[in-house]
């Protein structure tokens, strides 16, 4: 392919690209970035085909360095060597071989940690785009274990968006039926689950929407004897619970074991939406010392509440389980949202750690320390 | 005139009226204001003249247990927020 006046490059074997990256030789990748991005040489440099008339000169001043081109098969490396060698580069090689015989022979070659299966990037390609998200934050979401203390009004939809958002784990805690009173706001549920278990009716629901999302169901209530065990394996704790009671016993345990709790709560046209990061941001307890009496705190049932509202509020603290989850963005840790559906506005107060709190107070704090003197024996 | 929000757990003490202007320069003064014009929500607010224990007071987001309490300062263009604890969810 040459003659006594034409320079010329020398085309060789996997093996001996191997042994000539050993020896040092430069290796340059003239593949495309979607090639390269699959997998390639460890060290290598990307210039692909098209680019290396152009580029050589800054990739590669020298023209008696000593490159090795590759491709997938050895066509384009060659083309490529042609130039180089044409240009007064005096030290090219080709590899005219299939890439696999430079795995074959042991060399160096890494391929990226594939976080998303294609499938995934397919489904989750809106969020993929999102510089806060990624691929690295859609794993994330994947990995996340969300547990939803409620499957009835706030737990519908932040349950329906948290499963097409691709939590991967969605616990629910909830041991009632769904009755037809329910279905004014209870999107997870219909007509035809009447009397099914709400856990039951989630399930399906979101087995619809997202049959890779994970469903566990507690047909339980949580209480003082149960809660560190309902808790105590999921990251993020949604509380869309209808009374004091379990809102205190939830606080406490999630105080404990230090995890971040979501907090929503509707009445009528108005709703309330916080979360208590542990020993980071004010708890329950800061926030409202002293259990307030019945009549001061109507349930739902009692009350009655706009069917829209626990899905304003349920999306609020949906937005917050995200920014939970991707470590991004600030949270509402510290601050309560007071929404007012009536007038559309929203009111914004500061709520603060309290030093004498029971639950993450001073004297906690210091047991925690004493506690933890005692176990290291000093 | 300061302004006081009603929330919703207190509206049948007002009427309904969510939001009422009050006088006076101190958080003490601006409720005795709305306690004379809605007597109803005095034992609603207050327990023997102190702050209940069920419901915070913030001026503008400040919770005045963290300020002066009643003795808190307002200005004319300070909104008070009282705000009980809700209970609504799941069911």
């Amino acid at each position: 392919m040459s003659n006594d006046q034409t320079p010329t490059f020398r085309e060789v074997s996997g093996a001996e690209a191997v042994a000539l990256a050993r020896d040092g030789y430069r290796v340059v990748d003239v593949r495309e970035q979607s090639e390269w991005d699959a997998g390639h040489v460890v060290g290598a440099t990307l210039l692909p085909l098209a680019d290396v008339p152009q580029r050589i000169g800054d990739v590669e001043p020298d023209r008696n360095a000593r490159l090795l081109l590759h491709c997938a098969v050895g066509a384009r490396s060659g083309r490529a060597a042609g130039w180089l060698t044409q240009m007064g580069y005096t030290n090219v090689v080709s590899m005219k071989a299939p890439i696999g015989h430079w795995k074959e022979n042991g060399g160096a070659w890494e391929e990226p940690v594939q976080l998303l299966t294609p499938a995934q990037q397919r489904r989750y390609s809106r969020h993929l785009l999102i510089p806060e998200v990624g691929q690295e934050g859609q794993r994330r979401l994947l990995d996340a274990k969300v547990l939803l203390i409620g499957a009835g009004g706030l737990g519908s939809p932040i349950a329906l968006y948290l499963a097409a958002s691709g939590v991967g784990t969605i616990g629910f805690v909830d041991d009632d039926v769904v009755d037809e009173s329910n279905l004014q706001r209870q999107v997870l549920h219909g007509t035809d689950r009447l009397g099914m278990l709400k856990v039951d009716s989630a399930e399906l629901t979101i087995r619809g929407l997202n049959p890779e999302t994970n469903v566990v169901k507690h047909v339980e209530r949580l209480d003082a004897g149960n809660v560190e065990r309902l808790i105590g394996s999921y990251d993020v704790i949604v509380d869309g619970t209808d009374n004091f009671d379990t809102r205190y016993v939830l606080n406490d345990a999630a105080v404990r074991l230090r995890k971040p709790v979501v907090h929503g709560s509707i009445y009528r046209w108005d709703g309330q939406i916080t979360t208590f990061v542990p020993f980071e941001g004010p708890c329950y307890r800061c926030m409202y010392p002293t259990q307030p009496p019945d009549e001061l705190a109507p349930a739902c049932s009692v009350a009655g509440v706009l069917g829209v509202l626990p899905g304003i509020v349920g999306m609020l603290q949906a937005n917050e389980v995200f920014k939970l989850v991707l470590g991004v963005g600030e949270t509402l840790s510290g601050r309560l949202l007071m929404l007012d559906a009536m007038g559309t506005t929203f009111d914004e107060v500061r709520i603060w750690r309290d030093p004498a709190c029971p639950a993450c107070g001073e004297g906690v704090t210091q047991a925690a320390a004493s506690d933890a003197r005692v176990a290291a024996g000093t | 005139m300061s302004t006081v929000r009603i929330p919703p757990v207190l509206r049948e003490n007002t009427g309904g009226v969510r939001s009422i202007d009050v006088a006076g320069g101190t958080v003490a003064e601006a409720l005795a204001d709305l306690f004379g014009k809605h007597p109803a929500l005095r034992d609603r607010v207050t327990e023997e003249g102190e702050l209940s224990r069920f419901i915070n007071v913030y001026v503008n987001d400040r919770d005045v247990r963290y300020r002066e309490g009643l003795e808190t300062t307002i200005g004319a263009d300070d909104t008070i927020i009282l705000l009980p604890a809700m209970a609504g969810g799941a069911r």
